[in-house]
């Protein structure tokens, strides 16, 4: 099963690259970009059918490993 | 009395560490970070450089380490445990130290000399400063920007600028107990005038004295 894994950081705290690149959609005349926000994305092959248990493990990953608790929240999602 | 210098693929401030150590009369070892004991040691360092690459984020990867079992041990137990720049961040990952290292404020990667400021001197690297003394260390990262969403953790001790954004110019931070603590500039590289300033010894000299005797 494909899963999706979307980190975001939190919306207090702040985000340099994000900051950086909207400074640069401004300078290119993007004047109406007010914020920009940098997240990553994982994709994971997981041998397991059991979208339940699927779910439940990828959350461990998260906690464990894909997301900084003290910054990051994170989202799942299970693809078709 | 020696102390663990700790390697994870990818450090590369381990022999600046045990040269600046030894030079001040102390005992440092090399301590790979596939070790699962701490036998024999009595302080623990983690120096700089990029442990696996920075993969994740950085530290994210070095935390689980099989050397990080021990060392927490050590964290818990009140024995010296110091992280220097990309040390700093692994004891952050590991829940060692609270908060996080985030990229610099103005995405650049900084390194220059910094004049830095001794804001608390209840600490095992502080111990041997004056609260209010100021030292010029060189800083040399990209992830020094210290910030701490609960407000938790001690800083103790300030850039006298605000090169990263760093929260409170926070250039050290320590646990309560403050046996633990993380340091972004690096101290080991200012310990001999050939490199500019000798400053850095007040650091390292508060890590040895603070180490008890067995």
């Amino acid at each position: 099963m494909k899963v999706r894994v979307e980190v975001t950081r939190r919306p207090e705290i702040a985000d340099p690259q994000g900051t950086t690149i909207k400074r640069a959609l401004q300078d290119l005349g993007h004047a109406d970009v007010s914020e920009v926000r940098v997240n990553s994305v994982f994709y994971l092959e997981i041998d397991d059918a059991d979208h339940d248990a699927v779910r439940s493990n990828v959350e461990n990953m998260c906690r464990q490993l894909l997301a900084n608790p003290v910054l990051e929240d994170f989202d799942i999602e299970l693809l078709p | 009395m020696t102390t663990a210098v700790v390697v994870f693929p990818g450090t590369n401030c381990e022999h600046d560490v045990v040269s600046a150590i030894t030079g001040l009369g102390g005992s440092a070892r090399l301590v790979w970070h596939r070790e699962t004991d701490l036998e024999g040691y009595d302080s623990v360092i983690l120096p700089g450089g990029f442990a696996h690459g920075d993969a994740l984020r950085t530290g994210a990867i070095a935390r689980f380490s099989p050397i990080m079992g021990p060392v927490a041990r050590f964290a818990d137990e009140g024995m010296p445990v110091v992280g220097i720049c990309n040390g700093f961040q692994v004891l952050c990952e590991a829940g060692l130290l609270p908060g996080a290292l985030i990229a610099n404020r103005d995405l650049s990667f900084i390194c220059r000399y910094v004049d830095v400021e001794i804001t608390d001197t209840a600490t095992v690297l502080t111990n041997n400063g004056e609260p209010g003394q100021r030292l010029r260390i060189p800083l040399n990262s990209y992830e020094g920007n210290w910030v701490s969403p609960d407000g938790e953790g001690r800083v103790v001790v300030r850039y006298a600028d605000d090169p990263n954004g760093s929260t409170d110019r926070a250039a050290a931070v320590a646990n309560a107990a403050g046996n633990v603590v993380g340091i972004m500039p690096h101290p080991e590289r200012a310990t001999d005038p050939l490199l500019g300033s000798t400053d850095g010894e007040v650091f390292l000299r508060s890590f040895l004295s603070s180490l008890v005797p067995a």
